[in-house]
């Protein structure tokens, strides 16, 4: 199979607006979480959210009429936007702009969203049952749509190969980049524009997720220490909202056209559970046999792992992942260390996979590992140093990336430093 | 000019995001205005709310430019 390397990234988060500043300030050990200022919190049973800092631009804030027209704007849910913003970044960071027919048609996007435009339909239900069907506006469906992410990326760099979505929850990132690094294996393209998009911090998808028990309800009044995995007094993920988006590329395409190649994409293993619907097995068996599908597709020992960039959403799971991975890597557990960036942006949900693999691909760029927040107190010991409070250098040269997502579906992603 | 018109192109810049001046009486929609097939069907929404009018969809085929618009909702208010 022929071989893939990230030649670019791009970045819309809690932390920022771009891939540098979040990863600064994760690497300086910020949280993100902030209480929900812009709708009403106080009948919702989470009332903090790490949201991405809107503004003009300037200082690592968030400006969307930077990347699309308002008068688009108005017609595409947010997360649309944020995937338009993060994709167009990624291409101008791998410096590719297909003109050729040739180059268009060897290009193809592939982003995915875990929950989509659901706010918009729910405004969408209530015009419906307010005024009645002749007031749906004929942008409703394309503007929800979760493919449309992949389809507007598409439509404006004129990118004409492979056009794809992946739709599994918490997992979407993940898979989104690991079948598009498979569609180059296989030859369907040369490069894919690839990652997850959402903008899910909405009195609706909180009510949704709070029900289902799986956020943070204790720490409303001191919002930056609720995010909090493998700590003790853990109580629930917090949302984030944005999107990360990888350039892949063919190595041979990438090598000859003088591309910057940030690190390869090794490995990528999937499973599932078969168990529950929002919780993981207990035995961790399916995130155990996803990491290992991930390496052998890798052509690498567990002990070669340097870094792992968890799942670990500050939910009672955590303990589960980590039980999977102490399992995976033996004897080799002291020389890992795992952290969880959740810590700092809270969970992306649909994004989360693909701003950690980016995570992984800077992790081996600059040789630091991002902290764990607020980890005060493990639920339990382990061999595996969990990087609490503060960043730490370390050589990474392999680093491995797990995301799990409700409906028991796990998706691993392996990147290496590239080696010619 | 009318009150009628002064609302539709009011309308017209605020949904296409165009300059003023190029919303004249005979500007075409999808020819000179740079709307496409959903953003006329946007148009017709925006019109009907403005004036509390139906415009069913064979009228609202036949509305093209704006000086279209203008006279199909002078006459259903006349």
């Amino acid at each position: 199979m022929r071989r893939v390397v990230v030649t670019g990234t791009g970045m819309v988060s809690p932390h920022g607006a771009d891939t540098e500043t979040t990863w600064k300030r994760i690497l300086d050990g910020k949280s993100a979480a902030r209480r929900i200022e812009e709708f009403e919190v106080d009948d919702l049973a989470a009332k903090i959210a790490c949201r991405i800092p809107l503004g003009d631009g300037s200082n690592g804030t968030f400006n969307p009429d930077d990347w699309m027209d308002p008068k688009e704007q108005r017609k595409v849910d947010p997360f649309i936007i944020y995937a338009v913003a993060a994709a167009e970044q990624a291409l101008n960071d791998a410096n590719w702009h297909p003109e050729s027919d040739e180059d268009q048609i060897a290009t193809g996007v592939l982003i995915g969203s875990g929950i989509g435009g659901i706010e918009g339909i729910v405004e969408a239900g209530y015009t419906l049952r307010d005024r009645g069907p002749r007031r749906i506006s004929p942008f409703f469906i394309p503007g929800r749509l979760i493919n449309l992410a992949s389809g507007q990326v598409s439509i404006r760099h004129k990118l004409r190969g492979p056009n794809h979505s992946v739709v599994t929850a918490c997992s979407t990132g993940a898979h989104a980049i690991g079948d598009a690094a498979r569609l180059i294996a296989l030859g369907d393209a040369d490069v894919m524009v690839a990652g997850g998009a959402e903008s899910p911090v909405s009195r609706i998808s909180i009510a949704g997720f709070a029900a289902c028990k799986a956020l943070s309800t204790q720490f409303n009044d001191e919002p930056e220490r609720a995010s909090r995995p493998y700590d003790k007094d853990r109580d629930g993920f917090v949302m984030g909202e944005g999107a990360g988006i990888v350039v892949l590329e063919e190595l041979e395409h990438a090598k000859a056209r003088g591309a910057n190649i940030l690190a390869e994409v090794v490995g990528y293993g999937l499973s599932g559970d078969a168990y529950h619907i929002t919780a993981p097995a207990e035995n961790g068996d399916g995130a155990y046999r996803c990491m290992m599908a991930a390496l052998k597709r890798a052509g690498l020992d567990a002990s070669d792992i340097d870094y792992i960039n968890a799942h670990g959403t500050s939910t009672m799971a955590d303990t589960i992942e980590l039980g999977a991975v102490e399992r995976l890597l033996g004897d080799a557990a002291g020389k890992v260390a795992m952290s969880s960036t959740k810590s700092a942006i809270g969970h992306l949900l649909g994004a989360a996979g693909a701003v950690e693999a980016i995570f992984c691909v800077l992790a081996i760029r600059d040789n630091m590992v991002p902290p764990t927040l607020n980890l005060d107190n493990p639920s339990r010991e382990s061999a595996i140093d969990l990087v609490p409070h503060k960043a730490k250098a370390k050589q990474v040269d392999v680093a491995l990336s797990n995301s799990f997502g409700f409906g028991g579906t796990n998706a691993s992603l392996v990147m290496r430093r590239y080696q010619a | 000019m009318s009150d009628i018109a002064d609302r539709v192109k009011k309308i017209v810049v605020e949904h296409l995001g165009v300059e003023a001046d190029k919303v004249t009486e005979g500007a075409s929609f999808i020819d000179d205005l740079g709307a496409d097939s959903l953003d006329t069907v946007e148009l017709v929404m925006a019109f009907e709310e403005e004036f509390s009018v139906e415009i069913p969809d064979d009228a609202a085929d036949t509305i093209l430019t704006v000086g279209d618009a203008i006279k199909y909702i002078e006459k259903q208010q006349a």
